[in-house]
């Protein structure tokens, strides 16, 4: 059954459809907008500068984040820097070719509009950025200065060291820090979004709790922006900061928001693996030491048992016992094979038995040929701030020489894994990035819209801030445009009394399970089932599994649950409860929808679809499509009885 | 219970005090989430503790509350400009030196290690950073005098102390800031002081 979604996309060519539609959305007079409260929840970088930016229009804005402050959002830990079509390099950029790419990048499943929209606002961020004082790296001449990213062909990529999420965001924060001042923004900081007041169809509210007290309280406002970011932490180990979840994304969902392409996660190869069982977090490194590392596992067998026992190291092990398998099974490409395909592979050895560290769970990447080749300095002067930061946290130094073979020089490999990194799917929104629910708006990485099934490095950053300062802040309007002929909404309203009731009960089901399992236990193994059936390599028997171990799982959860501590005040683990009950809904919906989405294409890799080399096959899907408004729908019946869509349109501009 | 996030030593979210000083001061600026056990022996007793301050009261345990950090900011932490159309960002030619400095005083993560560590519990080298890179840049360097001033203004009803250069705080900093944006900070200070 296909149902209607209407994706507003405004008329016209791919190009003008932007300003077309600027010049025609209602907009709200200002003495109006004095009237119209505005929920934003999240305070990265689209919850950030979408508060920031609606304050200074003269909105009252109530900003919600669960950390101590804003500036700890999650944005803050990105590296690497934001795309914007500048064409500074004069190497031939342009919106058209951002566009293109970003398109072509996503495996053609992104809402073109959308992402014309992103490539055309991806310069004015620039400009706002360094108006507010962000350090972009810089040449000696004194312009910004550009890096190519993510096998680009051109260098469109701003940074600011190492730290580009910091400085962008702490940007954004401090605008956010001026609407405070002003008293337009009003900010609840450790507050956690746990549901959402629907009144008359509309979304009026939020019901939050207040991390400290533990008590429940409501908020109303004429519309609720959610910028809570992505699910990674579905599959439990991730790049992603532990207090990272998709609570409030899936309770939007569950009150009937649609949720498109969750199956499309991103996974990194250039991970630092885990080395025990208590570690709950990965640490992402910049994919470029794949330029000049050679990637690989031992031959033997017993080689890898030694080397998972500890009584080997990498080093020991001779030039004609490496299988160099990326350089073996692609020669074209070697190291540099795309991002999917060297996840993979990994995975395959490492599934193997070649896994070479105490978890199995490891490659090796190695610089002893380029070392040798180019000299010490060299790699240094490339990548010596990455092999600092590997030292610091493993305590081995990749730039250390251990012996001399046969004219070849040994040096301590890098161990590497791929992780779960970034998550392409999330809240169906329209072109004005409104939800399936009337006054319910998603941005940043928690909706779907821009990056079809894979998102290029430094596009995520560049969405962020273009939803929050760029779109959001105009196409808000068009909806806002007729509410403040209402009345404020009172929180005594009984629908909020209802939906706060609803919610002391879910957290009063999940206190008195006092099971014996903690939460981390349960979640390590939801984790462990979507890594296994749900993550790089999925097939129609094991997302089945998959989707009976989650069943299995959820009455787990469900009976043996055990939540330390009382439910008042403030309680840590309570609330790694809600997330984790949320987080296996989520798994559940990821595996469905990898399930029916019978090809492979983007961050879905389905094997019963690939070519003869591997790569992923890429299907039109015809069963149960839908032509809506210029872009087609697919929808299956989910669980829960809610519905889920795809949206993938793929016409040319 | 404690607070933590990132762990990867950007959020600031981590802050306690291990074996008698912030973050556990290593060699290198490390927060005490990029503290790892391997630094102990078998068998050390550690010692950990809330950041000790007035300006930073006790939630629960180990969790402080930091939100006067916030305030300084509002008072003044940053440039007046509105979302919108400003000019193109190549517009001012900025010199690399003065953007590479920027840069390191930008690298501030608002943990609050210079006040646990700072014997008058002083914020100085945290406004200061703010305050720094800011005014080493032209876009900042407009309002640079009269943000100096609201920032410490702010810091002073908060209840952070002053600074008496004790340097405590740049040697716990994870981040490596150093009292050369103290020094900065009153330079601006003044200015402010002479134009009333
Ligand atoms: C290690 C790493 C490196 C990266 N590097 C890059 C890069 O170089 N370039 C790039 O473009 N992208 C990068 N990304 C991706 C990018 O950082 C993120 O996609 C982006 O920052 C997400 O921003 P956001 O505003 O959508 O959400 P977030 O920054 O995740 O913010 C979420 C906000 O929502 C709040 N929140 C969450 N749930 C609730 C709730 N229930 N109630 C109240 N508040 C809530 C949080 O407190 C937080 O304020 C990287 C990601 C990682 C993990
Ligand atoms: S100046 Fe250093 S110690 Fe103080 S808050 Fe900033 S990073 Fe932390
Ligand atoms: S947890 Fe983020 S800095 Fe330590």
């Amino acid at each position: 059954m296909a149902i209607n979604i209407d994706s507003k996309i405004p008329e016209g060519p791919v190009a003008e459809k932007w300003s077309n539609y600027k010049a025609h959305q209602r907009l709200v007079n200002p003495k109006n907008k004095l009237k119209l409260d505005v929920i934003v929840v999240g305070t990265g970088l689209a919850g950030a500068s979408a508060a920031a930016s609606l304050g200074e229009m003269g909105f009252n804005v109530l900003n919600f984040c669960i950390q101590d402050s804003p500036r700890r959002a999650h944005s803050i830990a990105a590296q690497g820097g934001i795309n914007a079509a500048k064409n500074y390099q004069n190497d031939g950029d342009s919106v058209y070719r951002l566009f293109y790419d970003t398109v072509k990048g996503g495996d053609y499943r992104a809402r073109e509009a959308n992402v014309y929209r992103l490539a055309e606002v991806s310069n004015s961020i620039i400009d706002q950025c360094v108006a507010q004082g962000v350090p972009f790296a810089r040449e000696y001449g004194g312009t910004l200065a550009n890096r190519s990213f993510g096998g680009a062909q051109v260098s469109r990529t701003f940074y600011a060291k190492g730290q580009t999420g910091q400085q962008l965001l702490l940007g954004a924060y401090s605008a956010l820090s001026a609407q405070v001042n002003a008293g337009k923004v009003k900010l609840y900081t450790r507050y956690e979004m746990l549901d959402v007041v629907i009144i008359d169809g509309k979304a009026r509210g939020i019901i939050a709790k207040n991390l400290v007290t533990g008590k429940l309280e409501r908020f109303s406002a004429n519309a609720v922006v959610i910028a809570t970011g992505g699910y990674g932490n579905t599959y439990f180990l991730s790049t992603n900061a532990m207090g990272c979840n998709c609570t409030a994304a899936m309770s939007c969902y569950r009150k009937g928001a649609y949720f498109a392409n969750p199956c499309y996660v991103q996974i990194h190869p250039t991970c630092i693996p885990v080395h025990g069982d208590k570690q709950s977090k990965l640490t992402l490194m910049s994919e470029s030491l794949r330029n000049d590392g050679r990637i690989w596992v031992p031959k033997k067998l017993e080689d890898a048992k030694a080397l998972q026992a500890g009584t080997k190291e990498g080093w020991e092990i001779p030039e004609e016992d490496r299988d160099y398998y990326l350089e073996r099974r692609y020669p074209a490409f070697g190291n540099l094979v795309p991002r999917d395909v060297a996840s993979r592979a990994a995975k395959e050895r490492c599934d193997k038995g070649f896994g070479v560290n105490n978890t199995g769970l490891a490659v090796f990447l190695d610089f002893s040929e380029s070392i040798q080749r180019l000299g010490i300095d060299v790699i240094r002067q490339r990548y010596g701030n990455l092999f600092d930061m590997y030292e610091e946290i493993t305590d081995v130094n990749p730039g250390e020489k251990r012996t001399s073979k046969n004219g070849m020089d040994y040096y301590n490999p890098m161990m590497i894994f791929p992780a779960i990194h970034y998550t392409m799917g999330g809240i169906w929104v329209d072109y004005e990035l409104q939800t399936s629910i009337p006054g319910l708006f998603a941005i940043g990485e928690c909706n779907f819209s821009d990056h079809g099934a894979n998102r290029l490095g430094a596009s995520a950053l560049m969405q962020g801030l273009a939803d929050g300062y760029f779109v959001l802040p105009y196409t808000i309007q068009n909806y806002l445009a007729d509410q403040s002929i209402w009345p404020r909404i009172s929180t005594d309203a009984p629908e909020f009394a209802e939906v706060e009731k609803a919610t002391e009960e879910r957290i009063q089901k999940l206190m008195n399970i006092k099971g014996k399992r903690s939460v981390d236990s349960i979640h390590k193994e939801l984790g462990h089932i979507c890594w296994e059936y749900i993550g790089m390599g999925r097939t129609k028997e094991g997302l089945e599994k998959g989707i009976k171990l989650i069943d299995e799982l959820r009455k787990e959860f469900d009976t043996n649950l055990f939540i330390p501590g009382s439910r008042e005040g403030l309680n840590v683990e309570l609330d790694k409860a809600i997330h984790l009950d949320d987080f296996i809904t989520m798994g559940k919906l990821i595996a469905y929808d990898a399930l029916s989405r019978e090809e492979s294409c983007g961050g879905h890799f389905r094997e019963e679809h690939q070519t003869e080399e591997g790569e992923a096959k890429r299907e039109l899907l015809l069963c149960g499509l839908l032509e809506v408004s210029g872009q087609r729908c697919y929808r299956t019946r989910a669980h829960q009885g809610a519905s889920r869509i795809r949206s993938n349109q793929s016409t040319n501009p | 219970m404690f607070d933590h996030d990132c762990r990867e030593g950007i959020c600031g979210m981590c802050s306690l005090y291990i074996n008698g000083t912030p973050h556990g001061k290593t060699e290198r600026g490390a927060t005490t989430c990029q503290l790892y056990m391997r630094k102990f022996n078998e068998g050390d007793v550690i010692t950990i503790e809330p950041w000790r301050s007035a300006g930073f009261p006790v939630i629960k345990d180990c969790m402080v509350d930091r939100s006067a950090f916030d305030k300084i900011i509002q008072a003044g932490g940053y440039t007046t400009v509105r979302t919108g159309a400003p000019q193109d960002a190549n517009a001012i030619l900025i010199p690399k030196e003065d953007a590479d400095e920027a840069m390191d005083c930008a690298s501030c993560i608002g943990c609050g290690a210079c006040v646990a560590a700072c014997k008058n519990g002083s914020a100085m080298l945290f406004v200061s950073s703010k305050v720094s890179q800011l005014a080493l840049l032209p876009q900042g360097r407009v309002e640079a005098a009269r943000r100096a001033k609201a920032m410490v203004a702010k810091m002073d009803e908060l209840g952070f102390g002053n600074c008496t250069n004790t340097r405590a705080c740049e040697a716990v900093c994870p981040k490596c800031e150093t009292i050369a944006n103290i020094a900065r900070l009153n330079r601006e200070f003044i200015k402010a002081k002479l134009a009333d």
